[in-house]
């Protein structure tokens, strides 16, 4: 098993030579949906090699322009947000949305405080 | 944390929240005291990825965005009200002249007051032309420094600290403006060494640049 760390959260996923995943896990850590045209999301499709119904999420998520990184050992990626893709996240000025816990583990959604001014800030012990 | 419990405290009947996100790889607890200290009643969020510096372009602690009512940013990531101050301070005894405490309490009264107008009367909030331009450009060494990072933090939290530091010191050298990235890297390799003798060297580098560049009110 391997752990991909993704938009979409930490997620344990049966990969092969790398990063080749069926075609579920494809899209249950990269949101998008393999079809016969290729990778799918919305109206955009991206044509990728197809072995056994799996494909190479790495080179996917390469082709899209976004970083992926690995450990050594081939057990835990990253698929990271492009610089393109924050850029013009940031650029509609609309917050972007997290959700994180409190000290209870209590999840919070930034979305929720809509019809609040919100001051939002970063602090840290260290 | 103190000080905006009080801006908190100051607006309780007013359409208003703070959210308050520790940028805090080790996990809550590390985090509790300062939060418990300060009898927040605000949202304290813990952050151990650093989603959200990642999410908004944050390079330090403390900076702030303020989002209206229909979850625009109208000001972007700026220092919320910190200054250099503390690089005057006199190494021996770790103190700050009298002159300098007041120059700092002074502007930090001066950016809480700000963000008090703001709620109150809208002032201060960027027309949407002027936040554009204050926003932080990502650049491709940067979203890949993000990627590094939070392979470093995931492999250092589960028992690989040899792999983890080396992720995280490549996102360092990728995304060299973050001091987040660098201070919790040198946070997790030991609790104290993200205000050590290499973070005062570090920030002696910087020369004639500040370390906590005022924001433009």
């Amino acid at each position: 098993m391997a752990t991909v760390l993704s938009e979409q959260g930490e997620l344990a996923v049966a990969a092969t030579d790398g990063l080749w995943l069926s075609a579920e896990d494809a899209e249950r850590t990269t949101g998008w949906t393999l079809k016969p045209e290729g990778m799918c999301r919305d109206d955009l499709c991206v044509p990728m090699p197809v072995r056994d119904n799996r494909i190479d999420v790495a080179a996917f998520w390469a082709r899209l322009g976004q970083p992926v990184v690995h450990d050594a050992g081939g057990e835990t990626w990253v698929l990271a947000v492009g610089a393109q893709q924050r850029n013009e996240a940031l650029g509609g000025l609309v917050a972007p949305d997290f959700t994180l816990p409190d000290l209870a583990g209590v999840p919070h959604t930034l979305s929720t405080l809509r019809g609040k001014k919100v001051f939002l800030c970063t602090w840290a012990s260290w | 944390m103190p000080v905006w419990q009080q801006t908190f405290d100051g607006l309780k009947t007013e359409e208003f929240m703070i959210v308050a996100v520790a940028e805090e790889s080790r996990g809550g607890e590390h985090a509790r005291q300062w939060i418990e200290q300060a009898g927040a009643t605000y949202w304290c969020l813990i952050d151990t990825e650093h989603r959200v510096a990642d999410l908004y372009g944050m390079v330090n602690v403390p900076q702030a965005v303020w989002i209206d009512e229909a979850g625009r940013i109208v000001r972007p990531p700026e220092n919320a009200g910190s200054t250099d101050h503390f690089r005057l301070m006199d190494h021996a005894t770790k103190t700050l002249a009298p002159e300098h405490q007041a120059a700092r309490l002074a502007a930090r009264t001066a950016y809480l007051d700000a963000v008090r107008d703001w709620v109150l009367t809208g002032r201060h909030a960027l027309p949407a032309d002027a936040a554009l331009r204050a926003l932080p450009r990502v650049t491709s060494d940067v979203a890949l420094a993000q990627a590094h990072f939070r392979l470093g933090v995931w492999l250092r939290r589960h028992g690989n600290p040899t792999e983890g530091d080396a992720h995280l010191a490549e996102a360092s050298r990728l995304h060299p403006e973050s001091w987040n990235m660098w201070r919790q890297a040198a946070d997790l390799d030991e609790v104290g060494k993200a205000s050590g003798e290499t973070f005062w060297e570090r920030v002696q580098a910087l020369g004639e640049r500040p370390y906590y560049p005022p924001a433009k009110l």
